[in-house]
């Protein structure tokens, strides 16, 4: 049998450092819960499939049951938590999110609000066949989804008018 | 925490990851993007007393012309491979089928070296590292050897990489000249693995004529197989006078392990592995045409 030895991380998760060892078979979705306990970020299924554990490391949405909390030293974790605005102020996303009903019970929209977080930063303007592309990886049970693309649709509509704003006001 | 107890290990270079796994036998795995092995510790169907990630070995990472060939490392994030010029120019059937595997939370951990040693049969890198004859840099105590597409995929879920070797990067010959490339596969759910595909490669001489086909098919027996009988059909033809439907089901008349599941039976993994491959060259043939 393998002595397993603990191991000394520290990662730095929505701006603050948290430090402390770690059994190597701690998945970073349990750090963040349980060490952290930042408990926005989910588990539905545990083994990569549902997407309700999704959270940005280094900036890219990864599923954080399959990331080990040892692998995630010295990097930069955004989770759930992270996404309003000063003084609590929903994201654009997590506005939508409740404008559009894209929830029902609550308990997928961690994943949903960071997968499209990640996703309309790089697709700022996204078709529907792009969008529905983008949902793919994460699961809800309750909405039927229709609620969730219409707000993925409008939250990209901001994204692109104040994309479309900014030259604007720089050169009137 | 779902994982049996194990022991952890982040070494920095690949001859450590190597001395790592001669030290520790079969006792050890490799953790590359872990999207294929992690769920497989968290449910149990695996468990090792130790972990070897190749995650912080920085020579596994890149992108880069080697020799008239494109090297990509095999530690390389799919999405990093979907994201780069280079690859998209330089081997396009590569850049067209990363978009295809799982979804794109998936690729940005997952990496190109990862899939290839775990060789799921319906997965899409194995079937385009076998359509382009591509090279697989393995690294070992003896030192490092080559190993062809054709020779790598030996079974289910098994590779020529040896207990005690590390895959390091792949080497993708470039194909120059009238050329298409094309992947199309059929899966339930975008992201799904598929229930059949096929990865094609064609290039043209000046008269339309086919001088060099690839056709590589994935989902459709226990490691992705190049359909060589379909092949040797289209070459030396006109390309818009080849009988798509009827090359697609000679590519299906070789096949004798297709796999029969709750998603389809045998019989009609074949009908649409035909279908797959009928359109692939249809676009790999449009595209060549073209230039």
């Amino acid at each position: 049998m393998t002595v397993v030895r603990e191991i000394d991380v520290e990662v730095r998760v929505n701006g603050a450092a948290y430090r402390c060892g770690v059994p190597p078979r701690l998945t970073l979705a349990d750090f963040l819960r349980e060490r952290c306990g930042l408990t926005g970020t989910h588990l539905g299924c545990e083994h990569g499939v549902c997407g309700a554990c999704t959270v940005l490391l280094d900036g890219e949405a990864v599923r954080s049951c399959l990331v080990f909390a040892v692998q995630a030293d010295g990097a930069e974790v955004t989770t759930v938590e992270g996404m309003a605005g000063p003084g609590d102020e929903l994201s654009p996303v997590q506005a939508a999110f409740r404008d559009h009903h894209g929830l029902q019970c609550g308990f997928c929209t961690p994943g949903f609000v960071v997968s499209v977080t990640a996703f309309l930063r790089d697709h700022p303007d996204p078709t529907d066949e792009e969008i529905r592309q983008g949902l793919s990886g994460n699961l809800c049970r309750c909405t039927g989804y229709q609620g969730i693309i219409a707000a993925v649709r409008a939250a990209a509509g901001q994204h692109a008018r104040r994309g479309r704003e900014e030259p604007t006001a720089a050169h009137p | 925490m779902k994982p049996a107890p194990f022991d952890y290990l982040a070494p920095t270079t690949a001859e450590e990851v190597v001395s790592a796994l001669v030290e520790l036998g079969d006792t050890a795995k490799v953790l590359a993007g872990g999207q294929s092995l992690v769920p497989m510790l968290a449910l149990r169907l695996a468990a090792f007393d130790h972990l070897v990630d190749i995650g912080r070995v920085a020579e596994l990472r890149g992108v880069e012309r080697r020799d008239g060939a494109l090297w990509v490392g095999a530690g390389t994030a799919q999405a990093t491979i979907e994201r780069s010029a280079e690859v998209a120019s330089a081997v396009p059937l590569l850049a067209r089928a990363t978009p295809l595997i799982g979804h794109f939370q998936i690729r940005n951990r997952g990496t190109i070296g990862g899939s290839l040693v775990h060789a799921d049969p319906a997965a899409e890198y194995p079937a385009v590292a076998l359509a382009l004859d591509a090279g697989l840099e393995v690294l070992g105590p003896d030192g490092r050897r080559t190993v062809p597409a054709t020779e790598f995929f030996i079974g289910l879920w098994s590779t020529a990489v040896g207990e005690q070797e590390l895959l390091t990067g792949v080497t993708f010959p470039l194909w120059d000249g009238r050329c298409g490339f094309a992947v199309r596969e059929f899966a339930r759910r975008h992201g799904d693995f598929a229930v059949a595909g096929a990865a094609v490669a064609l290039e043209l001489d000046g008269d339309d004529r086919v001088r060099r086909c690839r056709i590589a098919l994935f989902g459709l027996g226990s490691t992705p197989e190049r359909a060589t009988a379909a092949e040797a059909a289209v070459t030396g033809a006109v390309v818009g006078e080849v009988d798509l439907e009827e090359v697609g089901r000679l590519a299906m008349s070789s096949l004798d392990s297709v796999p029969s599941d709750l998603h389809g039976s045998s019989a009609y993994r074949r009908r649409v592995g035909g279908s797959m491959v009928a359109r692939a060259l249809r676009a790999a043939g449009e595209e060549a045409r073209g230039r």
